[in-house]
């Protein structure tokens, strides 16, 4: 692995409150490169923080603070709005948690996705709406020309997520960050659109974070596993090291985690005594 | 360890009833107090109701009588903001205004609010045929323009201040109702109305002990918000001569006798207009900010 | 189907909620006129009329017949348009009102449209600046709409624009030389002096019409930029907002086209509401103004005791407020894409 696609050194994000700042992410260092990373912690735990500090999408009063935010040679945190506009999306985007929420309710599906390639190429209206049609069957949906004039209310929550996916990546962009991306849909759904991510993040050569509070799916999607534990990371190793995690927090989150061959009373419960000093 | 007394307020288990209503009052005081809109709102109610309380002794004149030698008057260190056509101090009719508005608030509100939370409560208590037609008057009145319905009310029950109060109230209670019949239904079902219910107590009973407390806090919120219309309103009523007679010197009425002079002497329909929006505004700050902070969710900051 | 069903049942309950209020409100208004304490015989014969005079006017009105009877008459007089005579214009007061009521639509339309003009931008302003000084101050100024007393604002306009600034013409529909000149086709003298083709009527109506219609338009404003802010706000927390951040769009379409959107059908039930709300303020600024219209013809029939031209407006009022009420509440659930 040579230059790293991102670079990410001492995150900060911080929140004023009526008793005084408070830190979300402390201190949060990684690289990415062409792989697939993951990122697990519970909720509050500053995981989508992270994530979403990367693309400088905490609104004010947020604040975020760096040593270092590198991607594709620029400072992320010190390049204009105009200039971070031209990477969002194209360079980086982001496939959300639910696309019950997360898809505007009064814009077709072929509207949104044709919208997140106007923004970056001029292309005459009939290009778009072919890129976006081939863009929505390489997520699988078979239907393009239909699905295209619906209203995101009417597509179930599967489709949905394969509609944002199609959203995220019609701008080819280099890192995709995927946050809990799987997390509101059904079962048996789930592993689709983890295929279909998996398959465009493989052909196009791209970066992943794959953030997620389970830790089992991330060990056996991602290549790489960062822990986060209140803001920091605890923990960073390869996917199939896992079992090898030296912090308590990993080891109690493994230990918890029910499997298919065992006879087990109780499970355990997290002791956070054992790592966290009063 | 010592306890002061801001941490027997702000304890997380309270050990009376007492307690836990103060340090829930307490609480909603600090968030207010970091509301720059709602300190000024509050700061001018406070100074509205010790200038009625204390009217005497602010007015620096009679507000009754005055000398027609002074009629007119400009502004000037003798006259703070004039005189009118009779020679009266405006400042000082305006000083005793302020009981008249004060008691047209009052009275509106200990007219309309109980009218309002005893409809409500009494609809979403007993449900049914009852709640239909009690909800289907309240829905009529809310979907008539106030302003024109308390109009016709005063023309028929003819011009004056109690008639004005009387109008402005059968006009109002319609939205307490449906706060309080809403209140109503979240804890009808519930267990403590239930057990109350076990130990053979009247429906009477259970509403008025019971519910009405429960559900006046949020009607009072409301009231609040209400304040300004209300004065506006009056004020409105008196203008058009239908509210608080001559020589009353209600600010509404004022700036009707003033309307003659407008062109020449401002201040006479100015001045009371000035108090008006001040102690309306007043109210609406105080309003905003207790909705902001006991409703986050209805707008607001965050 | 089943849309379609539902749909006609909605319709159905629609035109029956609407026939109840409608008839609420002639209850009320029914109510208003017996409860008077002004005797409404003695206000016809006079308070020196013999008793078999008394008596006789008496029966001739129809006051001697059980309450219901009269209710159900009186109902049956307002669905075939008899709203009485008013004593003070000696005219029906049908007609009466059907010749006022277009000088307050006119004025009442022109300020919803200076409102929402204005409003809405301000409103999606403040929301997209919370917390700045330019949202605090439009918070104040939508505030003070509901601070301000209309006939207060209407003098000091007055005073300022017509008096002192001599921008505009003053109080009346139009200057007293131009009364007549064009032909009453829509009773909106703007409208009839364009059909006329008359530009200087035209012209001296909008020179009096505006400084009116500009303090309605202020209090529509207040209201508007209020509900919009608040709307926005909520919009703008919204994970899609977020999404279109994401794909890089630049924050003015964020806030217009994926922020904004959604809230154009509630925001039509608000401008449903404000401009029936119009109406109601009308009155205050229509007595400031000289404004033949209702709100003039309700308070100079209030000063006169005159019972049936105060109930005959406050009905024509009311109605023109419920209805548009209710047709915003259902335009609501025909317009917005996940309703349909």
């Amino acid at each position: 692995m040579s230059e790293p696609l991102l670079d990410v050194q001492n995150l900060r994000v911080r929140f004023p409150t009526a008793t005084g700042p408070v830190e979300v992410v402390r201190g949060v260092s990684f690289t990415l490169g062409r792989e697939r990373l993951g990122i697990v912690g519970e909720s509050g735990s500053g995981k989508s923080m992270t994530g979403r500090s990367i693309l400088r999408l905490i609104r004010k009063p947020g604040e975020v603070t760096a040593d270092r935010l590198r991607f594709d040679g620029k400072d992320l945190l010190s390049i204009s709005e105009r200039e971070m506009r031209k990477v969002r999306g194209a360079r980086i985007s982001m496939v959300m948690q639910d696309p019950k929420f997360s898809l505007n309710p009064v814009m077709t599906v072929g509207e949104q996705i044709g919208e997140a390639l106007a923004v970056h190429e001029k292309l005459p209206r009939r290009q778009i709406r072919e890129r976006v049609l081939t863009m929505l069957e390489a997520v699988q949906i078979r239907d393009p020309e239909r699905v295209f004039g619906l209203y995101p209310h009417e597509v179930s929550g599967g489709m949905g997520q394969r509609v944002m996916i199609a959203m995220m990546l019609i701008p080819e962009p280099a890192i995709l960050i995927a946050d809990e991306p799987t997390s509101a849909l059904d079962v048996s759904v789930q592993g689709e659109v983890l295929k279909i991510i998996d398959e465009l993040i493989t052909r196009n050569g791209m970066g992943l974070i794959f953030i997620s509070h389970d830790l089992h799916l991330v060990s056996q999607f991602c290549d790489r596993i960062l822990v986060m534990y209140r803001g920091e990371v605890v923990e960073q190793c390869a996917a199939s090291e896992l079992d090898k995690a030296s912090h308590p927090y990993t080891r109690g989150l493994l230990a918890s985690v029910p499997q298919l061959n065992e006879t087990r009373e109780l499970l355990p419960v997290l002791d956070r005594s054992q790592w966290e000093t009063a | 360890m010592s306890m002061t007394t801001r941490d027997w307020l702000l304890t997380e288990s309270p050990s009376s009833r007492m307690q836990a209503r103060l340090g829930r009052s307490y609480r909603v005081l600090l968030a207010l107090l970091r509301n720059p809109l709602a300190v000024i709102g509050a700061v001018i109610i406070i100074a509205l109701v010790v200038l009625a309380i204390f009217a005497p002794w602010f007015a620096t004149h009679s507000p009754y009588s005055g000398q027609l030698t002074n009629r007119l008057q400009p502004p000037s260190a003798e006259f703070w903001l004039g005189t009118d056509e009779l020679g009266r101090d405006i400042w000082s009719r305006i000083v005793y205004g302020a009981r008249i508005t004060l008691m047209i608030v009052l009275l509106v509100a200990a007219i309309a609010a109980p009218l309002g939370l005893v409809i409500g409560a009494v609809s979403g208590y007993f449900g049914g045929w009852t709640d239909r037609i009690l909800m289907g008057i309240t829905d009529v009145f809310l979907s008539m323009p106030k302003l024109i319905l308390a109009l016709a009310f005063v023309a028929a029950l003819g011009p004056g201040i109690e008639n004005a109060v009387i109008a402005i109230a059968i006009t109002s209670w319609p939205a307490y109702a449906r706060i309080a019949r809403a209140e109503t239904l979240t804890f009808r079902n519930s267990e403590f109305i239930a057990a109350i219910r076990l130990q053979g107590a009247s429906a009477m009973r259970v509403i008025l002990r019971h519910i009405l407390p429960l559900c006046s806090s949020s009607v009072i919120i409301r009231v609040t918000l209400d304040m300004a219309g209300i004065i506006l309103t009056a004020a409105g009523l008196g203008f058009l001569g239908l509210g608080a007679q001559p020589p009353l010197p209600e600010w509404g009425a004022m700036i009707s006798r003033g309307r003659a002079f407008i062109l020449d002497q401002w201040w006479v329909a100015t001045m009371p207009g000035f108090a008006i929006i001040i102690v309306s505004l007043g109210f609406c700050f105080l309003g905003d900010g207790l909705r902001d902070v006991l409703d986050p969710k209805s707008g607001g900051k965050q | 189907m089943r849309a379609g069903r539902r749909f006609a049942f909605s319709l159905g309950g629609f035109v029956i909620t609407i026939a109840l209020t409608f008839l609420g409100l002639l209850a009320i208004t029914f109510f208003i006129g017996r409860v008077i304490p002004i005797d409404p015989v003695l206000a016809v014969v006079g308070d020196r009329a013999p008793q078999a005079v008394y008596e006789r006017v008496r029966v001739e009105m129809g006051l001697d017949r059980p309450l219901i009877v009269q209710f159900l008459s009186y109902v049956g007089d307002v669905l075939t348009g008899n709203l009485g005579m008013s004593v003070t214009t000696g005219r029906p007061v049908a007609q009466d009102l059907a010749r006022v009521f277009p000088a307050t639509l006119e004025m009442a339309t022109l300020g919803i449209i200076i409102g929402v003009a204005l409003g809405v931008p301000m409103g999606v302003w403040a929301a997209a600046r919370q917390g700045t000084i330019t949202d605090q101050i439009i918070r104040v100024v939508g505030l003070l709409g509901y601070s301000v007393p209309a006939f207060w604002l209407g003098l000091i306009g007055l005073l300022l624009f017509y008096a002192r600034l001599q921008w505009v013409s003053g109080p009346g529909r139009l200057d007293i030389f131009y009364d007549g000149l064009v032909p009453t086709v829509t009773g909106l003298l703007l409208v009839d002096s364009l059909i006329a083709g008359d530009w200087t009527v035209f012209r001296n109506a909008v020179s009096h019409l505006v400084l009116p219609a500009s303090i309605l338009g202020f209090f529509s404003l207040a209201y508007i930029a209020r509900m919009t802010r608040s709307f926005m706000l909520d919009q703008l927390n919204q994970e899609y907002v977020i999404t279109a951040r994401v794909k890089g769009v630049p924050e003015r379409q964020v806030i217009w086209r994926h922020a904004f959107r959604p809230i154009r059908v509630p925001l039509i039930t608000v401008i449903g509401l404000s401009y029936a709300g119009l109406l109601e303020g009308s009155v205050m600024i229509e007595t400031v103004f000289s404004w033949p219209g209702i709100g003039n013809y309700l308070t100079s029939a209030l000063l006169n005791a005159d019972m049936n031209a105060v109930l005959g407006a406050t009905l024509v009022i009311g109605a023109v407020f419920i209805a548009i009420n209710k047709i915003s509440d259902v335009l609501y659930r025909v317009l917005d894409p996940r309703a349909r």
